[in-house]
């Protein structure tokens, strides 16, 4: 192996890289002076998400436990924007007192997570995948815990690391299976020599749960409420973005490879599974009065949206997988955005009354979360249109009319929860509406990018269409 | 040298520099003061009507006639493919040029009109967005494009005749132009399903490659083109969809000109010519056509006579020359719909913009029984007025007798009784046109002296596009110059690449025929021109007052045929009664309670999920290992 072959792993080598300088920046500042870390991140991030759109050499590395194409060189860099994203959503929360003192400590946690899930999604073989999901995953826990004298948010770590170390557990059983049958973890291999007998049957269920935990599919989505809920704004954020962007992004690069014998066996599963998550998503949406739980509950519900691109299981649906998560991470990072920007504002109002007659107060965080709404509605002719409609295309194709009404009815179900703080901020009167104020400049950047990305991606259809020249081949 | 083929290459332009004005002045608005926007709107303008020029020409050398310009794949999903393309041939030539052409004199018309109005800015945007809205609709190569324009002209129509929406009249003629518009657009929308579904295409090119397999009055090439009919009754104010046109006068001035006259309103024409082979297929549709127009024509010229306010009689002679323009589709005609389009556009949009210099000098009367005695003082606005009717009545050797000549034409070879109809339309034209100029310019003043010390001829801006127009008034008809005085018919050949007539242009018909019915023609306008003298200068007849009761059918005519009140009586009362009544109780008990019922459920689906979400963690364990056994239970076991 040369050196020039590490160039391959440029994601993972230059995340490792701002984490190792940002642990060196913070044991050489005093405590007082901990703040200067924050751009200090923001800017090493920026520079590592566009190096990552430069021109990259693709191929295997370690005998194929790790490999990188176009299509994974893609899913990374939609991964690196979602985390720059947060990380200028998180500036100013980070500024506040209680926080003062474990600066570093979040984006040296949220770095970390990125490169478990950057090693994922170019695994190879189902070690390096394991590897990846767990260094993707432990941080996280360690993260929803970040307010450590408050009870739900450690509740929320607590629940976290438990439900995924059952989820793990079931999951390696499940490899521990498929290297028993096949005799290799490699994905070449166990692709060529899977077949259909029971103990590879289970072995594919219990892997799966391991991925629908992360993905947060019904029913292993319950741990979600609570660790959305008990998590700081901008952990949940991420946990419902960008952490669940790479789950989908390897599970569906391993449904179509590794599983493809199967395809069949699979497809049924995900498509009750899709509509029971549509479906359960919208339900516990519908009467959330939180915002930051209701964004929690249709981001469930998305996640069984993104499914449908996976069971169409053609190059047009991987293609729409890749492009909604693109447009899916603008657009709840948006409204994220937005929520976070008013309860920092307003001393944490957080409910869909207290957003009464914000149009009159601040018409640009309403405009912009209305946009964000829109979006994740799929109303043209914003970008969650163009994400949606092209899922609906990719099920279409393959015939699946039933699961396609579903998804349509579903997603009339869902126009009237999104449209619900619409309503609240453009036409309920109030008394007391919360006054007007001014963002700071990190998160004005932030909402600006999110409200750039939404329409940019909406209109240009170049970007979708370059997602689909990439070659989904591995 | 410029090459067709190379200068074809910069046709996406001549759309998109309009556009641009648009976006310019609506984000710029700010910025821009006094005539700043009105001149950057014309000079956008005028560099499309350039480079159609250009184009044109440049055409003319080349031996290819007919290009199609690929733009970019705009949607491209299964089975539904369509291009975003141009289709750069002589009759979008022939509609490039009117647009842009007689657009520019409009726009630099409007600069001296509108000037004093505090919406200055946005009326030039709203004319650029017009521009290149019609540009789009005559240039694109697919009946999707088509109709993107289409709906884009509508909405400028809609925002420009609800322009001083201060005034809720004017409002009220908007909405009434948009509902109108609508239905006609609806029927066009159906038109284009059904020709998708039909050649699972919708190019013009591709739609007409596959006709041959259909045999005339089949009954789906009859249905699709009964549905674009209904779109261009609409967007042409033909019987019954035209009520909207003569309230569309509520606009400005120069918008009535370029919108009601001149170009958007021709838009159904250029349809149904665009698509000449597939109403070629269908003579029963050209019958229903020609029945239409010639309807039209005859029933708006009628109106005309005892309209008194300026634009209204203007309007009503639009809908009447849109009806003889429907009358040479429905013959087949099709170059002769165009020809007559064209020349009418020049004559027309100088009538409205003659129409507008009165008004502008009489500080906004409109009423013609209030003017009079104007020749000696608006000497040049007389004169091209005066030019314009010559035209619009059919004088020779003014445009309007060529292009309306070569329509009468047709209907003679036709059938001798549509010729007789046609010139009684042509007549009442001549009439109620002189009827206007004598009460407009000659006698006496009759409005209030302070009106008459403020009259004064308009400025340069105004009046130089009134001389220009005039030229083109004159000269117009030589465009198509017949073959009878010795010309080529220049234009009916240039457009034979575009359009298949389906009858010949009168070929068949005797010279002797040709002359004597022309001869006749003649003798009958000079005749009518004497009547109209007579009564209007010689006796000074005047048009009765508002308060003097008519005799019934000057009441008839002058309240245009109740056909306001009869939509009125027919839909809008059983409608709003409808909703008043009946609406009301279907609501609340089916559509609100199925809806409501609906949502209600859901929610109380969602209230017992809820419950679920207790937070015991346990119970989150034992749902993930339910959810593990359960499917493997049904994948081992079903």
């Amino acid at each position: 192996m040369r050196l020039e072959d590490f160039l391959l792993m440029r994601h993972e080598l230059l995340l490792t890289l701002i984490a190792i300088i940002i642990l060196i920046a913070e044991i050489f500042t005093d405590d007082f002076k901990k703040q200067g870390i924050r751009p200090l991140s923001i800017i090493l991030m920026a520079i590592v998400t566009i190096v990552g759109f430069l021109p990259a050499p693709t191929g295997t590395l370690f005998g194929g436990m790790y490999q990188a194409t176009d299509m994974r060189l893609m899913m990374k860099n939609i991964l690196n924007i979602g985390a720059l994203i947060v990380f200028i959503q998180s500036a100013s929360w980070l500024k506040s007192d209680d926080n003062q003192n474990k600066v570093s400590e979040f984006f040296l946690l949220l770095i970390s997570t990125l490169i478990g899930m950057n090693f994922m999604i170019s695994s190879g073989d189902f070690l390096m995948f394991y590897l990846g999901l767990e260094l993707a995953t432990i941080p996280i826990a360690a993260l929803a815990a970040y307010d450590r004298y408050s009870n739900k948010s450690s509740e929320a770590g607590i629940k976290l690391i438990l439900i995924s170390a059952l989820s793990s557990g079931i999951l390696l059983y499940g490899i521990s299976m498929i290297y028993g049958t096949v005799g290799s973890v490699y994905f070449d291999k166990v692709s060529v020599a899977y077949g259909a007998t029971p103990l590879q049957i289970m072995s594919f269920i219990f892997f799966f749960t391991g991925m629908a935990f992360k993905i947060s599919i019904v029913p292993f989505h319950l741990w979600t409420a609570d660790v959305y809920e008990g998590a700081p704004v901008n952990v949940t954020s991420y946990l419902s973005v960008v952490s669940k962007g790479a789950a989908v992004f390897i599970f569906s690069i391993m449904l179509v490879t590794v599983f493809q014998n199967i395809a069949a066996m699979w497809k049924d599963v995900m498509w009750i599974t899709a509509a029971i998550t549509m479906t359960l998503g919208n339900l516990f949406a519908m009467r959330q009065n939180n915002l930051k739980r209701f964004l929690a509950f249709s981001s469930i519900s998305q996640a069984g949206f993104i499914m449908l691109g996976i069971i169409g299981g053609s190059e047009l649906g991987m293609a729409a997988v890749v492009y909604y998560i693109l447009v899916y991470i603008f657009s709840n990072l948006g409204a994220f955005g937005v929520i976070a920007a008013i309860s920092n504002a307003s001393g944490g109002k957080e409910n869909m009354s207290d957003y009464d007659g914000l149009y009159k107060t601040n018409p640009a965080l309403s405009l912009t979360l209305t946009l964000a709404l829109f979006s994740l509605a799929g109303i043209p002719p914003v970008a969650g249109f163009f994400g949606k409609f092209f899922l609906f295309t990719a099920v279409a194709e393959k015939g699946y009319w039933w699961l396609l009404t579903i998804a349509v009815l579903n997603t009339i179900i869902s126009l009237y929860y999104y449209l619900l703080p619409v309503k609240a901020m453009f036409i309920n009167k109030a008394e007391t509406s919360i006054a007007y104020f001014k963002s700071d400049g990190w998160t004005k950047v932030g909402l600006i990018i999110c409200v750039a990305g939404m329409v940019i991606v909406g209109f240009a259809s170049v970007i979708f269409e370059y997602i689909r020249t990439l070659s989904f081949g591995l | 040298m410029v090459t067709f083929s190379n200068i074809v290459k910069y046709a996406w332009l001549v759309p998109l520099l309009p556009f641009a004005g648009f976006l310019i002045i609506i984000f710029f608005s700010r910025l821009l003061k006094g005539k700043s926007s009105g001149i950057i709107a014309s000079a956008l303008i005028s560099l499309s009507f350039l480079i159609s020029l250009l184009m044109f020409f440049a055409q003319s050398d080349s031996a290819v006639k007919s290009i199609t310009l690929n733009i970019f794949s705009w949607l491209d999903v299964g089975a539904l493919k369509i291009p975003f393309e141009l289709l750069i041939d002589p009759l979008s030539l022939n509609m490039m040029l009117i647009v842009s052409g007689v657009g520019l004199l409009i726009h630099v018309f409007s600069i001296g009109y509108m000037l004093h109005d505090e919406r200055f800015n946005t009326f030039f945007a709203y004319m650029n967005l017009f521009s290149a809205s019609m540009l789009l609709l005559v240039m694109g190569a697919n009946y999707l494009i088509l109709f993107m324009g289409w709906e884009g002209v509508g909405l400028c129509s809609y925002l420009l005749i609800g322009f001083w929406f201060k005034n809720d009249l004017y409002n009220l003629a908007a909405r009434k132009a948009f509902v109108m518009n609508r239905i006609g657009d609806l029927g066009f929308i159906l038109g284009i399903i059904l020709l998708f579904f039909t050649f699972r295409t919708l190019n013009f090119s591709g739609v007409f490659a596959q006709l041959s397999a259909f045999t005339p009055n089949n009954s789906t090439i009859v249905i699709i083109t009964l549905l674009l009919l209904v779109g261009a009754l609409g967007k042409s104010a033909q019987i019954p969809l035209f009520t909207w046109l003569p309230d569309a006068m509520a606009g400005p001035t120069p918008v009535s000109a370029l919108i009601h006259a001149a170009t958007m309103v021709t838009a159904g024409i250029y349809l149904i010519a665009r698509s000449s082979l597939l109403f070629n297929l269908a003579p029963f549709t050209l019958d229903i056509i020609l029945a239409i127009g010639l309807i039209t024509a005859l029933f708006a010229a009628t109106i005309g006579i005892y309209q008194n306010d300026i634009k209204k009689v203007l309007a009503y002679s639009t809908v009447s020359q849109l009806g003889y323009m429907f009358i040479a589709l429905g013959l087949g005609v099709y170059s002769s719909a165009i020809f007559h389009l064209t020349t009418h556009a020049f004559f027309k949009a100088l009538l409205f913009l003659g129409a507008g210099s009165i008004i502008h000098a009489l500080s906004g009367e409109q009423d013609i029984r209030k003017m009079g005695g104007l020749k000696k003082k608006l000497p040049i606005t007389f004169l091209t007025f005066l030019i314009a009717t010559l035209a619009i009545s059919g004088f020779p050797p003014f445009s309007g007798f060529f292009s309306k000549d070569e329509i009468l034409m047709a209907a003679f070879a036709r059938n001798p009784l549509i010729y007789v109809l046609g010139l009684f339309g042509a007549l009442m034209t001549c009439f109620y046109m002189f009827r206007l100029l004598f009460l407009v310019f000659y006698n006496q003043f009759r409005g209030t002296p302070e009106q008459e010390s403020h009259i004064h001829e308009s400025p340069a801006l105004i009046s130089v596009p009134l001389i220009i127009l005039a030229i083109l008034s004159v000269v117009g008809g030589f465009l198509n110059f017949p073959e009878i005085f010795g010309g080529k018919a220049a234009q009916a050949n240039f457009l034979s690449v575009s359009l298949t007539n389906y009858a010949s242009n009168a070929g068949h018909m005797a010279v002797s025929t040709e002359w004597i019915l022309m001869a006749v023609s003649v003798l009958f306008l000079l005749f009518i021109v004497a009547f109209a003298y007579n009564r209007f200068i010689k006796q000074k007849m005047l048009p009765a007052g508002d308060e003097i009761p008519l005799a019934f059918i000057p009441k008839l005519l002058s309240n245009k045929y109740y056909v306001d009140e009869l939509y009125n009586w027919l839909i809008v009362m059983p409608y709003t009664a409808l909703s008043e009544k009946v609406f009301p109780k279907m609501e609340l008990n089916i559509i609100d309670k199925t809806v409501n019922s609906f949502g209600e459920y859901t929610m109380w689906l969602g209230e017992k999920v809820r419950r679920i979400q207790a937070g015991n963690i346990s119970f989150y364990v034992f749902a993930m290992v339910t959810g593990v056994i359960f499917f493997i239970i049904i994948n081992l076991y079903f």
